[in-house]
């Protein structure tokens, strides 16, 4: 049995000791001396948020399935465990060999959300890796950043070798053989960073140079080398039914978020809703084949014993084959307690029928996501979906039997007035009224339960709202009360409950989202006057990061609140997504003029993701 | 019909808590395709209850889960199937198919028996046979141990020496390990460690939870003749 990295004095110390002895069914034990390359693969946050995230597993099963490559897992200390660690120089260590990181080939960090920069550093720091690139040896392992956070990893570009720009399944063959023969021939880790971002899609941020104008704005960027490619491309994975999908995926002892049977059906989203990056940076739209699915589902299960499978996409009413994939689920595997849940399906007659198969209606729930109250502003963000739709997806849930529904929204969009504001409300009333109106006393169960949710809107790079402006906290606050205030005033009331986010991680979030190189020192700041773990309430601490602002001479105003000029430098222009600027800023004047464009099956938009050589748009036209 | 499992718990499995031991048997029965009881209703549990529950930090080679089966694999084969699908650290030892009037496990426990022994870089303050010494006269030749038991709301009185049934000391190999065996269930409960803290406070020592490994070795319940036997003999082999 593998010797614990820690004590059994401090397990028996610290909160959920599962979260750090590995061990779990489907994890995968290799001999170190018969392997060439040790990958950690880290999730900066705590065990329970890291296992619950698919990319992790496909890229483990991937790497896990070369003989000459072992990788294992990492998450973020708990902060009680933190503390120990630090008090008593204990290295970070991977899960599955239990030792420490610091003797890794490559610590891959997965980049999913901003607030969880901090954690990288907290990473890097427990692993006594130098946090800064600049500062690393050739005894230290390679720092290599990916998922979505990397489409702007310039505010985080310091604490990184390299990062992974697009999907995992694609290029780290190529970069595990390079490294390999690299490795072999002693090369230093200067000549590998060099000779690594000639392959596509690395990003080697050492090796260019940003020069800025007087307003503070990005003048250039420019490779040091002339053999740097000026220009780095996506990877995607253009045939999903033959790519890598774990078929065993590991199965954790404690309750993590996603405790359950993960089926990706589809990648991207045709839907082209202007505020959403996944929607832009996934494209195009790649389907799975059914008959993959359904194979999968079935091993997937057998090898996890998990009792729920569950199916991710952006959009899953929009996969071609759903009601095919559906019927199989429930006539296949809905048997020995497993269960089946359905998220982000459109509501209609054919969704609410599964859903009546496959849940309890009674505690179930509806969940709409209109995410703005009013049809004007619906418009403008290309959220394709009508008061009337939702009134008659609504309408035929509570005739079957729901009672309870939930809405989601956005406060701060581009454009907003008092009266979108107010919309929210007042649809939600509407829905309570149809359901007092057309549900006979006799065949209510109780009162009908509403319950809206706001967050604020943060700009994310790669979408139509990238020049849009922010607000400050306290504005964003207005809002929430004027909703408030508006739920309070309808005749409703005591059917509608209102959720609203908090606002200053809100302005943070977009801060760090569209910075640039010089948000690195800031959030070194941060990290060493202990903050960390920012994604958690209970952590983040606003102050602390204004204080960092304020010493680094980082301007809120100048990278969230102001809008941005159409002909900007924008950090992450050195990538190309497939879908071009020029498509970008189409949309947002197309949003600015309250117009809805089409979906990719209704007509090709030329967002220029098309030159992936996939997608609705191309399978039509050949 | 009723199936009783027992199975064993070591290494770095310790650490893992009760309920989560139940979520990962529920997982193991649909892996091994046990044919498995459910209850009624939209979120259908499988029927499946453990014998006493095991303190994170314990090891142990006697740990008993009851389940209600439609039709069945034989032992054997039962056995196979579910150590095909076990972690390191779990082990399933047995497999049987309960006798008719056999309650549940989690009702009839009567006692644990139990071994603690000092962990690698902890020394033991006696020898085994100057321990021996110590528990023959500060225990087992005493008509009474009482002790105070302290809980949220109350301090009160409790006698250790009936609830105590075996208390011993032996040299494994120069590790010094006692054996204990106490009452244990619903009415009368005893805590192993709490039988050698009580010691360590008898002869004025600090008692340090770090030091001793606990591990359980088996649980027992009366059978029709009153007499305590391990639980697994409540049921017969299936062929």
């Amino acid at each position: 049995m593998t010797k614990l990295a820690l004590s059994d004095s401090i397990l028996m110390k610290v909160e959920k000791p599962a979260r750090y002895i590995g061990n779990e069914l489907n994890s995968v034990k290799k001999d170190k001396n018969q392997v060439d390359v040790r990958f950690a693969m880290a999730f900066p946050d705590v065990y329970e948020i890291g296992m619950s995230h698919l990319g992790i597993q496909i890229l483990y099963d991937m790497f896990n399935k070369r003989e000459d490559t072992w990788c294992e897992r990492v998450y973020s200390p708990w902060p009680d465990l933190h503390k120990i660690m630090k008090e008593k120089n204990i290295p970070l260590f991977a899960l599955e060999s239990q030792e420490p990181v610091k003797n890794f080939d490559f610590l891959g960090i997965t980049l999913q959300y901003e607030m969880c920069y901090t954690n990288i550093l907290q990473l890097l720091d427990l692993s006594q890796i130098p946090l800064l690139a600049a500062e690393r040896t050739n005894e230290d392992p390679i720092v290599i950043g990916g998922g979505p956070c990397t489409y702007n990893p310039e505010p985080i570009a310091d604490f990184f070798d390299m990062f992974y720009i697009g999907e995992g399944e694609i290029m780290y063959d190529d970069l595990i053989e390079l490294y390999k023969s690299m490795k072999k021939a002693n090369k230093s880790r200067e000549e590998f960073l060099h000779e690594v971002s000639k392959i596509e899609g690395i990003y080697v941020p050492s090796l260019y140079d940003v020069t800025y104008k007087e307003n503070g704005t990005i003048d250039e960027m420019i490779p040091k080398f002339e053999d740097v490619p000026k220009k780095v491309k996506k990877q995607i994975v253009m045939d999903m039914t033959e790519s890598v999908y774990p078929e065993k995926p590991i199965v954790p002892f404690i309750k993590v978020t996603q405790d359950r049977v993960v089926l990706e059906i589809q990648r991207g989203c045709i839907r082209g809703c202007r505020f959403c990056q996944a929607g832009m940076i996934y494209r195009p739209n790649r389907e799975k084949n059914v008959e993959r699915l359904k194979d999968l589902a079935v091993k997937m299960l057998k090898a996890t014993g998990h009792e729920e499978i569950s199916l991710s996409s952006l959009s899953s009413s929009d996969y071609s084959q759903l009601d095919e994939l559906i019927t199989f689920l429930i006539d296949n595997c809905n048997g020995n307690g497993v269960n089946i849940s359905l998220p982000s399906l459109r509501i209609d007659a054919f969704s609410l029928d599964i859903m009546s198969k496959v849940q309890d209606i009674k505690k179930s729930s509806l969940t709409f996501a209109p995410e703005a109250g009013s049809q004007r502003l619906r418009d403008v963000i290309n959220k394709g979906l009508t008061k009337e739709v939702i009134l008659d997806g609504a309408h035929q849930a509570f005739l079957g039997g729901w009672n309870k529904v939930k809405l989601y929204f956005m406060l701060g969009l581009p454009t907003e007035t008092e009266e979108d504001m107010k919309a929210i409300p007042e649809l939600a009333n509407e829905i309570a009224a149809l359901y007092y109106d057309t549900v006979p006393k006799q065949e209510r169960n109780g009162k009908c339960q509403i319950t809206i949710s706001t967050s604020f809107f943060v700009p994310k790079p790669f979408t139509p709202f990238q020049w849009a402006g922010m607000f400050e906290p306290e504005e964003y606050l207005r809002r929430a009360k004027i909703v408030n205030d508006t739920v309070k005033a309808q005749l409703n009331h005591k059917s509608i409950r209102y959720n609203w986010h908090q606002a200053d991680v809100t302005l943070l979030e977009g801060v760090l989202a569209r910075g640039d190189r010089k948000l690195s020192q800031a959030i070194l700041y941060v990290y060493e006057h202990g903050g960390f773990f920012d994604a958690w309430s209970e952590f983040f601490n606003y102050d602390l990061w204004l204080e960092a602002f304020e010493k680094c001479g980082i301007s809120i105003d100048f990278y969230a609140i102001r809008q941005r000029d159409e002909d900007e430098v924008f950090p992450w222009d050195f990538i190309d997504c497939g879908v071009t600027k020029e498509f970008m800023l189409r949309e947002w004047h197309t949003a600015l003029s309250e117009t809805v464009t089409p979906n990719c099956r209704m007509r090709c938009s030329g967002c220029g993701a098309r030159k992936y050589l996939g997608g609705v748009c191309y399978e039509n036209k050949n | 019909m009723r199936i009783r499992i027992k199975f064993k718990k070591y290494g770095a499995m310790k650490f893992i808590g009760h309920l989560d031991m139940m979520r990962y048997f529920q997982k193991a029965m649909r892996r091994a395709e046990i044919d498995i009881c459910y209850s009624e209703g939209f979120s259908p549990h499988q029927i499946m209850s453990f014998a006493a529950p095991l303190g994170v930090g314990i090891t142990s080679d006697g740990e008993y889960l009851d389940i209600e089966v439609n039709s069945t694999y034989s032992t054997k084969e039962a056995i196979e199937r579910l150590n095909a699908t076990m972690v390191e650290g779990v082990e399933v030892l047995d497999y049987v198919e309960l006798y008719e009037n056999a309650k549940k496990a989690m009702s009839v426990v009567a006692s644990a028996s139990y071994t603690l022994s000092y962990k690698e870089g902890y020394n033991s303050p006696y020898t085994a046979n100057e321990w021996k010494e110590i528990i023959k006269e500060k225990f087992i030749d005493r008509s009474s141990f009482i002790i105070i038991k302290k809980t949220k709301k109350s301090e009160k009185e409790m006698d250790l020496k009936p609830l105590v049934e075996q208390f011993d000391v032996s040299d494994n190999a120069g590790t010094i390990e006692f054996s204990i065996k106490v009452t244990t269930g619903s009415t009368n409960n005893v805590k192993p460690e709490l039988v050698l803290q009580s010691i360590y406070k008898e002869l004025n020592l600090e008692y340090d939870t770090d030091a001793i490994q606990i591990h359980r070795k088996d649980v027992f319940a009366f059978n029709d003749k009153e007499e305590l036997v391990p639980l697994i003999a409540f049921g017969r082999e299936i062929l």
